[in-house]
């Protein structure tokens, strides 16, 4: 059981909330000799494990710290480059940091955009005439569900595969973003949502979700 | 968490606080908009700024989903007015194309203890209700226009809201909603 993350889309496309819930951290270090067996490469700003997959670091993953001083793109703290000191042999044994590339708001905001022609797609793709979009799509590590509102707003629910009950979810999402968003006269329509109460109450309703389930919604409400 | 919210759901308020604050809004408007005729037109604006709000309310918690038809409308508008104002207004008077309906309120809770003076005669005192239903309908993708046939405040029997479908906003109607 677990949900990972909640995302709300505007009619016009734009994200305008988003909210990590569980977030698993993977984190691993390693003490390495030169020369390093792990092929690393600098792609999309980051330095990330390219080939040579051992000891829980993963291809894919990003070099987080070097002897523990924080990695930024491929930049030290102290300005010094990171492939620049794991190519001399010099700077060896060294104690790498590695863990899963976190999002950053960019990528939040571009993935979300993403989904909006994916979802409008799957219309067009629809053997049926007036199908919906995606309700739900399903992977091996995750499960994203999505509601579209009448008014063309779309919560979308990202969880593990195993999680039930997440129609009842988005519902209920739905109703404290009528309740916390619109309500609040300082938010705006179709801007991001900045509301304390919204995000306390969606994280309590998730905190609720996860421990009890929403097997029987009805008695709750 | 639930439970907090079913707890707000329970909690109705007196429609006469609501009466009454609504009274000193259009107190207020009065004094500051001279032009009786303005005073209307900022009341249909506010009204449309709740409706396109409070249209997210009303779908949340009726889980009602869209209407073929504009019957469909009428009734989701009468069900909407019995959430919000705890009135049921019948619905009649439809005219033969069947895009025109009247809601016919007995009493309009709004407009409890209120009388206007000859001065204001002019005054659409719950015109709010008319853009009420104009941004919310419009949220979901009809444009409707409202008016006034009857007023219990201008010595009608009755308050009847005359609602007259424009077209349906084809354009903006969200994929997967059309």
């Amino acid at each position: 059981m677990g949900i990972y993350s909640v995302y709300i889309v505007s009619k016009s496309g734009g994200l305008i909330f988003q909210h990590d819930h569980l977030v698993p951290k993977v984190e691993t270090e390693k003490t390495c000799s030169f020369p390093l067996d792990i092929k690393l490469i600098f792609e999309n700003k980051r330095i990330v494990v390219n080939y040579g997959q051992r000891d829980g670091i993963m291809v894919g993953h990003q070099l987080l710290a070097i002897n523990g001083v924080q990695v930024t793109g491929r930049v030290l703290e102290d300005g010094r480059d990171a492939l620049d000191i794991l190519e001399k042999p010099e700077n060896y044994p060294v104690n790498l940091k590695f863990g899963r590339p976190k999002m950053t708001t960019n990528d939040k905001l571009f993935l979300a955009s993403m989904f909006y022609p994916l979802f409008a797609i799957a219309i067009q793709l629809s053997p049926e005439p007036k199908s919906s979009g995606i309700e739900v799509l399903e992977a091996d590590t995750f499960k994203l569900h999505c509601y579209q509102t009448p008014t063309g707003v779309k919560f979308m629910v990202i969880c593990e595969p195993s999680q039930q009950g997440m129609d009842i979810l988005l519902k209920k999402i739905y109703e404290l973003y009528a309740d916390y968003a619109l309500k609040n006269p300082f938010y705006s329509l179709e801007m991001p949502i900045r509301c304390e109460l919204f995000d306390t109450n969606l994280q309590s309703l998730l905190e609720t979700v996860e421990k009890s389930g929403l097997s029987n919604p009805e008695t709750e409400s | 968490m639930s439970r907090q919210t079913s707890r707000l759901d329970a909690k109705k308020v007196n429609s006469e606080l609501f009466t009454l604050t609504y009274g000193a809004l259009v107190t207020q408007l009065i004094k500051d908009v001279d032009n009786v005729d303005d005073v209307n037109k900022q009341l249909e604006r506010m009204g449309y700024n709740i409706g396109v709000r409070l249209i997210e309310d009303f779908l949340a918690r009726s889980g009602s989903g869209k209407c073929y038809d504009f019957r469909d409308t009428s009734e989701k508008i009468q069900l909407a007015t019995r959430m919000y104002l705890g009135v049921s207004p019948t619905i009649s008077n439809w005219s033969p194309s069947g895009d025109e309906f009247s809601l016919v309120m007995d009493n309009n809770p709004i407009t409890d203890f209120v009388e206007l003076p000859d001065s204001h005669m002019g005054l659409k005192y719950s015109n709010m209700l008319l853009g009420v239903i104009r941004g919310s309908c419009e949220m979901v993708q009809l444009e409707v226009s409202c008016w006034f046939v009857q007023d219990q405040l201008k010595g009608d029997n009755t308050t009847e809201i005359r609602v007259k479908l424009l077209r349906k906003l084809e354009d903006s109607v969200p994929a997967g909603e059309d």
